[in-house]
């Protein structure tokens, strides 16, 4: 019982060591970097767009006229 | 039973061990606070010289060449630097780069006659905790924080620097 108790905060302490961590502000140089923007391929971006409203029907929404056939 | 009681109490103890560093290693220094003194530059090991501070008043400027403000805040600076610097002002620019060709390479795009150093290990700003990039500190003659920056928003933070730099040196 005693040895499970120990056990049991031995995973909640654990808890404490996660990976995650506050990125600091001088740290952001990676997150900066082109190549990490959503918007960096138009031409992609167009495309899982066209893919979304069709499977979705849902156009529209992102600003695209259409039916929702996927055909436009 | 000599492993037995080995096993359990490296078991007791692995909790502890574990809650104290969890506990502990996310702790960092306080953000520095006006009224505060600034920290020892001295202690830092930043790559480049060090002006001499006694009795001015000083900008200790944050910035990395990944930073977009930072670049709209370096010609704010230099003109600052140029009216103010024989009036007692001294601006010094800490460059946060992990590689120092790119502290380079930004700085060959933006003009700066005043001092640049580099805290390539990231050990002073760790001590003073900026919240945001770029960041800045207006330091009195004696070495306190009077004034603290969070960002650079144009002609807004260059009219707070001027008023606050002209206050500081009457």
């Amino acid at each position: 019982m005693k040895i499970l108790l120990r056990l049991s905060l031995l995973f909640v302490a654990v808890g404490f060591l996660t990976g995650c961590r506050h990125v600091e502000p001088w740290e952001r140089g990676n997150l900066a970097e082109y190549v990490m923007r959503a918007d960096r391929d138009p031409l992609g971006d167009q495309a899982a767009e066209h893919m979304w409203f069709s499977r979705e029907s849902a156009t529209g929404g992102a600003g695209v006229g259409g039916g929702g056939c996927g055909c436009n | 039973m000599y492993h037995s009681n080995r096993w359990q109490r490296l078991v007791s103890s692995l909790p502890a061990l574990a809650l104290a560093a969890g506990l502990v290693l996310p702790t960092a220094a306080a953000p520095l606070k006006e009224g505060d003194p600034f920290p020892d530059l001295k202690t830092f090991k930043l790559e480049g010289e060090l002006p001499d501070f006694a009795g001015k008043v000083v900008i200790v400027d944050f910035f990395a060449s990944w930073c977009g403000p930072c670049k709209d805040s370096f010609p704010a600076m230099q003109e600052l630097h140029e009216k103010f610097a024989g009036k007692g002002l001294i601006i010094l620019a800490v460059n946060l780069d992990k590689k120092a060709e790119d502290m380079k390479e930004f700085l060959s795009k933006h003009t700066a006659t005043f001092p640049i150093v580099r805290d390539g290990a990231n050990a002073l700003v760790k001590a003073v905790k900026i919240a945001t990039m770029p960041s800045s500190f207006i330091l009195d003659r004696t070495g306190k924080v009077r004034f603290i920056h969070r960002g650079f928003k144009g002609d807004k933070t260059k009219e707070e620097y001027l008023q606050q730099i002209s206050e500081l040196l009457k």
